[in-house]
């Protein structure tokens, strides 16, 4: 028997956390996602787990990086402002393959904003928001539902890659209340990382010759390691000048390259026989339906592309659907990111033409639709 | 009997990267005395870092060791050791480390009173970057970013920590060296938040632009000037002005993080036992 629960889009992320098996949470006020903490807050220490409203955003994800370090399964959550404080040790997190989960609820910027405004346009920093090469994987749920299912997905795909996992929404989805069903406990699957079983003398925490997702001890589990975030050989110390950086930085890149089919959901709509489709994720993706619909029932021809996931990309799969369609158009709360890979992947195939918004307010059905109609 | 330090320094990892003439290494062989007095195991001890010359003497110890971003450290400290309240959980930082980039994580942990031992190897400098001034270098001091002599006042760190709400605040030196092994002690098995300033010299980047002709010039600075609480305390006023006080500075009980913490999550986890 699941249970039917009435909750804005932060409380079903928060929801899908503890059915993850979250147990820490650190995090810092920010508008539109301070909902996350506070229910929490609410629930964690009913189960023995760890609340933390820290100084700062930097903070947050430092202590979630360290209680992950010590086994535990850890989240933090924010918006703009702060997710761009986090980046630093967003890249440490990846470098030294700490699973975590950052949440992202998307408002208006740069700077402070519209904090009280949806927004798409920190699409870019989520894949290239930290320095230097690194592997990301973001989800974009689009309804309350899937914010808590995506939730659970990112930890499992922390916890199987080994990497900090991105679930980025907007405040259009984070504040708006949809009935959903929170499933029994093992009706979702929930991962564990995989942990060493070698005896401790033999473990080296970047053993690439176990994998490309090595074996993760916790740290006072009586494997005592290093973790640096310097570049680092197999045991975890410190390498300068090597081929073993180009190697396994390629390796953290390929953990999740190589990894496309696993990682990459999406839904479709009506594509199968579209003329126009539309390409959209979050709360563009839901007034994308919306047209396709409307679409529909005046007899054109339009399907929708919705990514669940949007890094890596679904490279294959939208040069696929270029082939055969003769637009695709691209809704984005932004002047214009996404399309940018949408249209290195179509490689001239088909037509791409954007809608943008910044003002504040979600794109209508109706602004999608008299596209399709330009276009088709 | 000389003290086993090959018992705890991790094999093939020395010559470590100070310069010579840095006094760091004193203070590493003083902790490994300091925690194996203490009889704490390898397995249940962390010690994390951050950024600078400091940082890097976690790479050394067969613990369980972080060495994180610049200024973090605490707050990597402070989700392991909420995630693991049994176990001891140190911090190795510097004077810019700590209080420039970290200063807010640094005071905000002292707030706290986390059981989380913070010791901050104040070099007066920027070392590991090639000598630029932080917040505890002296004024007049020349630094690369400097040049004229340093005009921005500085940072008492005991002072700061005892403003914060640390629970234990010390100060030793690298040449008061039987003095800094008991004060490490007794950081360590303080519970709540500790901060031991330790007073290190820098030859390299600091020493040698400031009229120190030696390392050893930059020891005898040390030993002239840095005077155990009571005996600084029986100074009159018009001899302290260039002296320092060292030793356990300011002690106090207070409820501790870890420990409030959890203490709510038993109760409410109580509670909801019985409203079940």
């Amino acid at each position: 028997m699941s249970t039917s629960k009435l909750l804005q889009g932060n409380e079903a992320c928060a929801e899908g956390a503890l059915y993850a098996g979250c147990t820490f949470f650190a995090g810092y006020p920010i508008t539109p996602a301070t909902e996350v903490a506070e229910y929490l807050a609410r629930k964690l220490p009913f189960i023995g787990g760890v609340i933390l409203q820290m100084e700062d955003e930097i903070a947050s994800v430092g202590a979630i990086i360290g209680a992950s370090l010590a086994g535990k399964k850890s989240m933090t959550a924010t918006s703009g402002p702060g997710f761009s404080l986090k980046q630093e040790n967003m890249g440490f997190g990846m470098l030294c393959e700490v699973p975590c989960v950052i949440v992202d609820v998307m408002r208006g910027g740069p700077s402070t904003g519209v904090p009280t405004g949806p927004s798409q346009s920190d699409i870019m920093q989520c894949k290239w928001g930290t320095h230097g090469d690194h592997p990301v994987i973001c989800l974009t749920p689009a309804y309350v539902q899937e914010i808590f299912s995506e939730t659970v997905r990112a930890f499992n795909l922390s916890e199987r890659y080994r990497t900090p996992v991105i679930v980025v929404f907007d405040e259009v989805l984070a504040h708006m209340r949809e009935k959903i069903e929170i499933p029994e406990k093992g009706v979702l699957p929930v991962e564990n990382r995989r942990r060493p079983t070698c005896p401790p003398s033999e473990y080296k925490p970047f053993d690439e010759t176990k994998g490309d997702v090595p074996p993760m001890a916790d740290f006072f589990s009586g494997y005592r390691q290093h973790i640096t975030g310097l570049n680092h050989a197999s045991d975890g110390f410190p390498v300068n000048a090597s081929p073993r950086i180009h190697t396994d930085e390629q390796r953290l890149i390929r953990k999740v390259e190589g990894n496309r089919k696993d990682i990459i959901r999406y839904e479709t709509v009506m594509l199968d026989d579209a003329e126009v489709a539309i390409f959209a994720y979050g709360v563009s993706g839901r007034s994308g339906k919306n047209a396709v619909e409307m679409a529909r029932a005046e007899g054109i021809k339009a399907g929708l592309f919705r990514p669940l996931t949007i890094w890596p990309f679904p490279e294959e799969e939208v040069a696929a659907l270029a082939s055969r369609v003769k637009a695709i158009i691209v809704p984005e709360l932004s002047l214009g990111q996404i399309i940018f890979e949408v249209e290195r992947c179509v490689k001239g195939q088909c037509k791409v033409e954007g809608i943008f918004r910044v003002d504040g307010d979600p794109i209508n059905p109706t602004q999608i639709l008299d596209k399709i109609k330009e276009v088709k | 009997m000389s003290f086993n330090y090959d018992q705890y320094i991790r094999g093939g990892k020395l010559p470590h990267i100070w310069c010579p003439g840095c006094t760091y290494g004193i203070v590493f062989k003083s902790l490994l005395r300091a925690v194996d007095s203490l009889k704490i195991p390898k397995d249940d001890i962390a010690l994390v870092s951050g950024i600078g010359c400091a940082s890097r003497l976690p790479g050394y110890v067969d613990w369980n060791t972080l060495h994180t971003t610049h200024g973090r450290a605490i707050p990597f400290a402070t989700g392991l050791k909420m995630a693991r309240p049994d176990k001891n959980v140190l911090v190795v930082s510097g004077d810019g480390d700590a209080t420039a980039i970290g200063g807010n994580h640094f005071i905000h942990a002292c707030r706290r009173n986390i059981d989380i031992t913070v010791i901050v190897l104040n070099n007066f400098i920027y070392g590991m970057t090639g000598g630029q001034h932080s917040p505890t270098t002296p004024v007049g001091h020349l630094a690369t970013t400097m040049p004229f002599g340093n005009i921005d006042p500085t940072f008492n760190i005991p002072e700061l920590a005892k403003g914060a709400g640390a629970t234990w605040v010390g100060r030793g030196t690298a040449y008061h060296v039987p003095a800094l092994d008991k004060l490490i002690i007794g950081a360590i098995e303080h519970k709540g938040l500790s901060v031991l300033e330790i007073i290190n010299a820098c030859p390299t980047t600091h020493g040698r632009r400031n009229k120190f002709r030696s390392p050893t010039d930059m020891l005898l600075w040390m030993k002239d000037n840095f005077l155990p609480i009571t005996a600084f305390g029986k100074l009159p006023p018009e001899k302290t002005a260039g002296k320092f006080p060292t030793g356990v500075l300011f002690k106090k009980e207070a409820p501790e993080y870890c420990d409030t913490y959890y203490g709510m999550v038993e109760r409410l986890m109580k509670q909801k036992e019985k409203g079940a």
